[in-house]
């Protein structure tokens, strides 16, 4: 079966984006496909390659990218809530003029269209949030 | 098929749980994941209302939430069935739609 996943809440907030991460893992080993997760408004903070949580806690964004890797996952940054929270890739960063980016090469910027589309394309559609 | 419906915040923080409560339909399903596991365990304001549900409804806690938190199988409402993330994924599956009370 095919999931698309939407994750609305940021990193060590509550819980919603390690349930979400562990949901991803449990339906992987279980054979079933991630068609997309889809990062949302304060979701899109998963994304940021500069967090450096302390050694013996959890790296979210670097368990999603590894993840990412190892099974091919198509991860969505929202680009209207990234740049709203001065979320960018390099290509923003250069359109925009701004001197810095923070998006981990794992995600890809990319419009709520993708959301609906996975939604579309999905069995299944599971929301993460707060 | 029926509803699956997740709550994942506490009955005594936000409202979350009782409106899955009183909008889910008699057959449906309802999980409690996070901070709503607190929702399953005995001898809460919102226990008899969550037994009540047991009645008509298929209510599940997810085991390692429960266990994170310092409780048991044994504290939890009898009638409530413990899953894993495996078991998480079977339900979503088994169910014709997701609806997550946020």
């Amino acid at each position: 079966m095919k999931f698309t996943l939407l994750i609305n809440e940021g990193p060590y907030q509550h819980q919603a984006s390690d349930t979400a991460y562990q949901f991803a893992k449990a339906a992987l080993e279980k054979g079933h496909e991630i068609y997309r997760v889809f990062f949302y408004n304060d979701g899109v903070n998963n994304a940021t390659r500069l967090a450096i949580p302390p050694q013996d806690d959890r790296n979210i964004t670097e368990n999603w990218a590894a993840l990412a890797k190892e099974h091919e996952l198509d991860m969505v940054v929202c680009i209207a809530a990234a740049q709203r929270r001065g979320m960018l890739d390099a290509d923003e960063a250069g359109r925009q003029g701004k001197d810095a980016d923070n998006i981990h090469p794992a995600f890809h910027i990319s419009g709520l269209g993708q959301l609906v589309e996975g939604a579309i394309q999905a069995d299944r559609l599971i929301t993460f949030g707060d | 098929m029926a509803m699956l419906h997740t709550v994942n915040k506490s009955p005594f923080e936000r409202n979350s749980l009782n409106s899955c409560l009183t909008k889910s339909k008699e057959g449906s399903s309802i999980l409690l994941i996070e901070d709503a596991v607190v929702g399953a365990l005995k001898g809460t304001i919102v226990a008899d209302k969550l037994s009540a549900a047991i009645a008509n409804k298929n209510v599940y806690v997810l085991g390692s939430d429960l266990n994170t938190r310092g409780f048991t199988e044994a504290d939890i409402l009898d009638g409530i069935k413990t899953v894993d993330y495996a078991g998480f994924v079977d339900l979503v599956a088994e169910h014709s739609n997701v609806q997550s009370w946020l």
